[in-house]
């Protein structure tokens, strides 16, 4: 019953092939589209009573995790696993990497033990770029420091397409803490890329200081910003954030920068409200926004797993195992 | 230059115990005195206001004569520039401590092969510079090694820490001229303030690395849009200006010497210039890699552009070139930092800062400054020996190329051109962030009172056969 998709996936659209996804910056337009259009299949599947297909067999994906992060390696393991790829963990807790070892001979020992894609997540900008100097497996980052996250943000673009059936021309405010969010790096890029406008919105302590060279809007008021958007996308606040002087309390950034049903009822009828998780209830957003019909916050789950599968699949498929 | 009045009566003893005279033929144990000439070679010293052809003589550790004449070995060096031996007035050459990074002995023989004859070291070794001990024995190993002079820089406060004024006195008794915690800004302007007037009794120089660290907690690179786009941590420019403005106000209200080292911002060279022309005791430097690269190198993410202060914009590094150019930074020093590969093989975050600087700070300087225009080949020369010299009151090098003058000489092509390979280099680690250039200007031979430290661009330490009069 799986051979109508598997004819189709072997087909891999020429051009679209990824040797890593390492930021969604360089990606074009149309890369984005292939990785998007190939999630769609792979959604479909997820419906069906057999989940799993072939593609992948034979090859080994490792999720080299130097950060906790349970959803999204739980995300990306079921994802290689729907493509029949062997999958190792490799967490740093308990590795060699707590005896200190480094990243360099940790890559080797994976390259050594013939991987063929590591996914990496790792609280250090830039490690993923550093591996793939010392490998010759593909390099997938699941989220680098405050850098970038590039399944995040295409998974956020699938389901953002998936609802309004287009990017090109929709307006997205990204509201919160974008200085330290590799989310909103990475969002704020692949919206750009698509043609979709964007106003990011905060405090100027939380907006990176060269954000007027972003190619984006900038206000540090939500309200008048409420009524032009089609996505209000809330990111994470992180508690820390008070004590190192980014904003007073949290009372305050609730009041403020927070979405709540008072705002909720300023947006158009049309928009909707997303957060990539985990979310802090009573900060970003209150809870009546949260459970409101037009949060897309489960939908932005659901559709990790077949946009990884996605980038899986266009990195290692059709490939010479 | 002006900053140097008053102070030569304290140096002799910084020159005698880090370089004894060691003529020509030391090595081989001979009496007589060695006699060569470079022939028809283009005299470039600054200090003698001299730039033309000429015959040099070197009788022993001297400089005989700068003329027509020739005795001795002659040596063709037509093509070749003759300049005063060049003077660096920051490296870190690790030992005591890190001698997995670097040595005296290698630190210096990495120096001499750029062509440099006299070095400054910093304090921040493990134990650090902070007493006579460290700097009599850092003085005692470069003697030994006799590749190049060393002077060495003193810390300010006890173990860097920024709160307790080191014993200067002590260290000045050894001939330390200039003090310093580089690495670790003096952050308290009281321990600043009376760090510049202790150091008056000696009219010492305080140097004082210019980060107020408040701005730069987990600072990774310049901050910028470049810093945005990477998720990397921003050093702001403000760090550095606002640390050396405090430092201007405080020296020019006591009259005490500031040295500004790694000046890396535009706002920081114009308040250099308004301090000098306010008659502020000040002089500054600033290093190549801060003259030369931006923070559009750090896209790669090696951490080989990884360095304090951090590689900044096109528009900082024209304002140091202007700085250079005018005179309002006195002087080229490398600030040559070596780490060895696992330190620096590492995520961005948890790498070391610096770089290696002793072999390539020449050749970067004719590539970047000489050959574009913005320097003459006689101002480049003033920058890098004869203005370091004066600023830190170091006699015998920085000429004048004249007779009686110690034969402290680098000779160099500035036409030819060489590729950086870091497997080459003299020093023992590898972190140079000019590796794979391509660069015009190569030492042939550097001279340490008249022996050979560097000849026909082949390093010649002591137990090698340096008899020249006989090749």
């Amino acid at each position: 019953m799986m051979t109508q998709d598997q004819i189709a996936l072997d087909e891999r659209p020429a051009g679209a092939g990824l040797s890593h996804l390492l930021d969604v910056d360089a990606l074009g337009a149309d890369q984005i589209t292939a990785i998007l259009d190939a999630a769609r299949t792979f959604q479909q599947l997820a419906a069906r009573p057999i989940k799993k297909v072939p593609t992948l067999r034979g090859r080994t994906v490792c999720n080299l995790f130097f950060e906790d992060s349970t959803r999204t390696r739980v995300s990306f393991e079921i994802a290689a696993k729907r493509l029949s790829a062997d999958v190792l963990n490799f967490s740093a807790k308990g590795s060699s990497v707590s005896k200190g070892e480094s990243l360099k001979d940790t890559a080797l020992t994976l390259q050594a033990m013939g991987v063929d894609a590591i996914v990496v997540r790792h609280h250090a900008a830039g490690a993923p770029h550093q591996l793939t100097r010392w490998v010759d497996a593909h390099v997938l980052n699941a989220g680098d420091g405050r850098h970038q996250h590039p399944t995040q943000a295409l998974l956020d673009l699938f389901t953002i397409r998936e609802h309004f059936g287009q990017l090109d021309g929709l307006h997205v405010a990204v509201i919160g803490d974008v200085l330290h969010s590799r989310v909103a790096r990475s969002l704020v890029q692949g919206l750009r890329t698509m043609s979709a406008g964007v106003t990011v919105v905060g405090p100027p302590t939380l907006l990176p200081l060269a954000v007027g060279q972003w190619d984006v809007d900038v206000s540090h008021d939500l309200d008048p910003v409420l009524g032009k958007a089609d996505v209000v996308y809330l990111l994470r606040v992180q508690h820390e954030r008070m004590s190192e002087q980014f904003i007073p309390s949290v009372r305050e950034y609730a009041r403020l920068w927070g979405m709540d049903g008072r705002r909720l009822r300023r947006l158009s009828e049309h928009a909707v409200i997303m957060h990539p998780g985990p979310m802090n209830r009573g900060v970003e957003l209150t809870a009546d926004v949260a459970d409101a019909p037009n949060a897309l916050i489960a939908r932005q789950v659901a559709n990790g797993v077949a946009v990884r599968m996605s980038c899986l699949y266009l990195m290692l498929g059709g490939e010479r195992a | 230059m002006s900053s140097s009045s008053g102070a030569v009566g304290h140096i002799p003893l910084a020159v005698r115990s880090a370089a004894p005279a060691a003529g020509l033929l030391s090595g081989s144990g001979r009496s007589h005195q060695s006699l060569v000439t470079f022939t028809d070679v283009r005299v470039v010293d600054p200090a003698g206001g001299r730039d033309g052809a000429a015959n040099v003589i070197i009788e022993g550790d001297r400089v005989a004569s700068v003329g027509r004449e020739s005795r001795g070995l002659r040596i063709d060096a037509s093509g070749l520039v003759l300049a005063p031996g060049l003077v660096d007035l920051h490296v870190h050459l690790r030992e005591p401590g890190g001698e997995d990074a670097e040595t005296v002995a290698s630190g210096t023989t990495a120096a001499a092969a750029g062509g440099f004859t006299a070095v400054c070291p910093m304090a921040n070794t493990q134990p650090v510079a902070d007493h006579a001990g460290v700097i009599e024995q850092v003085l005692r190993l470069a003697r030994e090694a006799a590749m190049c002079d060393v002077y060495p820089v003193g810390a300010i406060t006890r173990g860097l820490a920024g709160a307790e004024l080191g014993e200067l006195g002590a260290m000045a008794a050894v001939g330390v001229r200039c003090f310093s915690d580089d690495g670790h800004p003096v952050q308290s302007a009281h321990v600043m303030r009376q760090a510049l007037a202790y150091a008056r009794t000696w009219d010492a120089i305080i140097c004082n690395h210019a980060e107020e660290r408040t701005l730069t907690g987990d600072a990774q690179m310049h901050e910028g849009i470049q810093s945005d786009l990477l998720g990397l941590t921003g050093w702001p420019r403000e760090a550095e200006e606002l640390m050396v403005a405090r430092d201007l106000i405080l020296a020019r209200g006591l009259g005490a010497r500031i040295h500004v080292p790694h000046v890396s911002t535009a706002e920081t060279v114009a308040l250099i210039r308004a301090a000098k022309a306010r008659g502020t005791r000040v002089t500054a430097e600033a290093t190549p890699h801060h003259f030369t690269l931006t923070d559009q190198q750090v896209a790669s993410y090696d951490p080989v552009y990884k360095v304090n202060p951090p590689l900044r914009v096109k528009t900082d590094v024209e304002a140091v070139r202007a700085g250079l150019a005018d005179g309002t930074i006195d002087a080229i020093a490398t600030d040559h930092a070596p780490h060895p590969p696992e330190d620096k093989e590492r995520e961005w975050s948890a790498a070391p800062c610096g770089m290696l600087g002793l072999e390539t700070a020449l050749a970067v300087t004719i590539t970047e400054l000489v050959r574009p225009g913005v320097l003459t080949l006689p101002d480049a020369i003033a920058a890098l020996s004869t203005r370091p010299a004066r600023s830190r009151d170091i006699v015998g090098h920085g000429g004048p190329i004249a007779e009686g003058t110690p034969a402290n000489l680098v000779l160099f092509d500035p036409e030819e051109r060489w590729t950086v390979d870091p497997g080459r280099s003299h020093s023992r680690s590898r972190n140079t962030p000019f590796a794979g250039r391509e660069l015009w200007g190569r030492v042939h031979h550097t001279l340490l009172r008249g022996r050979f430290t560097v000849r026909d661009g082949e390093s010649v330490t002591p137990g090698d056969d340096d008899e020249i009069g006989d090749a």
